[in-house]
């Protein structure tokens, strides 16, 4: 069971140097924050992973705290492209 | 406690949960790595904005259930933050895609080549237009 463990944590590695590389090259900025949101949910698999291999409890605490940051860092960057400020007063687009 | 001091249970509950754990974990395996392979692969940002929230969502639910189920059947600890994180997962990433394919457009962000049909194209100038206008209005 661990060895399935540990190969599962290698296979999401692999994808996770992929959205690395989409991160690196990504021709726009939109292409950036896309790969930041996959990144930040592919970074849950792997801490839910690790804490599988370690057999810990106490590092799921942190898969909430990182999908909450990774969605409010999207939204904040999506806001940010759409109008140029993240907080702003009048709401007509 | 260390691997090896650990003592194996081999029971007919432990192997029927363990083959629910590695079904559940390569299917969220499997797609984790598609949502690579999308984002590597396909041409502009609205199709990848469509790999990166559907099927990277689906993989991390599936694993985040596997790691659920583990902790629950095997090692006996109810983790109640478990099902808050993939409730919360599940309700907000495809906003987030929503959200970035909305901005990309807005903020003029061309199409791929390969497009049929653009439903968006009046909206583009309709808010340029917009905006020329409560300048106009404030000034």
């Amino acid at each position: 069971m661990m060895m399935f463990y540990w190969i599962s944590l290698i296979i999401v590695s692999i994808g996770f140097t992929g959205l690395l590389f989409r991160l690196v090259k990504g021709p726009t900025i939109a292409d950036r924050v896309v790969a930041l949101d996959a990144i930040g949910i592919s970074l849950v698999s792997i801490v839910a992973l690790l804490s599988l291999i370690t057999e810990t409890e106490y590092f799921l605490e942190i898969i909430l705290l990182l999908s909450i940051l990774s969605f409010i860092g999207t939204i904040a960057f999506a806001k940010f492209l759409e109008r140029g400020e993240i907080f702003d007063r009048n709401d007509n687009r | 406690m260390p691997n090896s001091l650990r003592e194996e249970r081999f029971s007919i509950e432990t192997t029927i949960v363990n083959i629910l754990i590695i079904l559940l974990m390569s299917t969220g395996v499997i797609f984790s790595l598609v949502t690579a392979l999308g984002l590597i692969r396909l041409p502009d940002v609205y199709t990848r904005t469509h790999a990166a929230s559907k099927s990277s969502t689906l993989g991390v639910l599936c694993v985040l259930t596997a790691t659920f189920i583990h902790f629950w059947l095997i090692e006996g600890i109810f983790n109640t933050q478990m099902i808050v994180a993939i409730a919360f997962l599940f309700i907000t990433a495809p906003v987030g895609g929503h959200m970035i394919g909305r901005a990309a457009y807005m903020s003029g962000i061309k199409v791929a080549e390969e497009t049929v049909r653009d439903d968006m194209e009046g909206a583009l100038k309709e808010r340029k237009k917009r905006l020329m206008d409560n300048k106009t209005t404030e000034q």
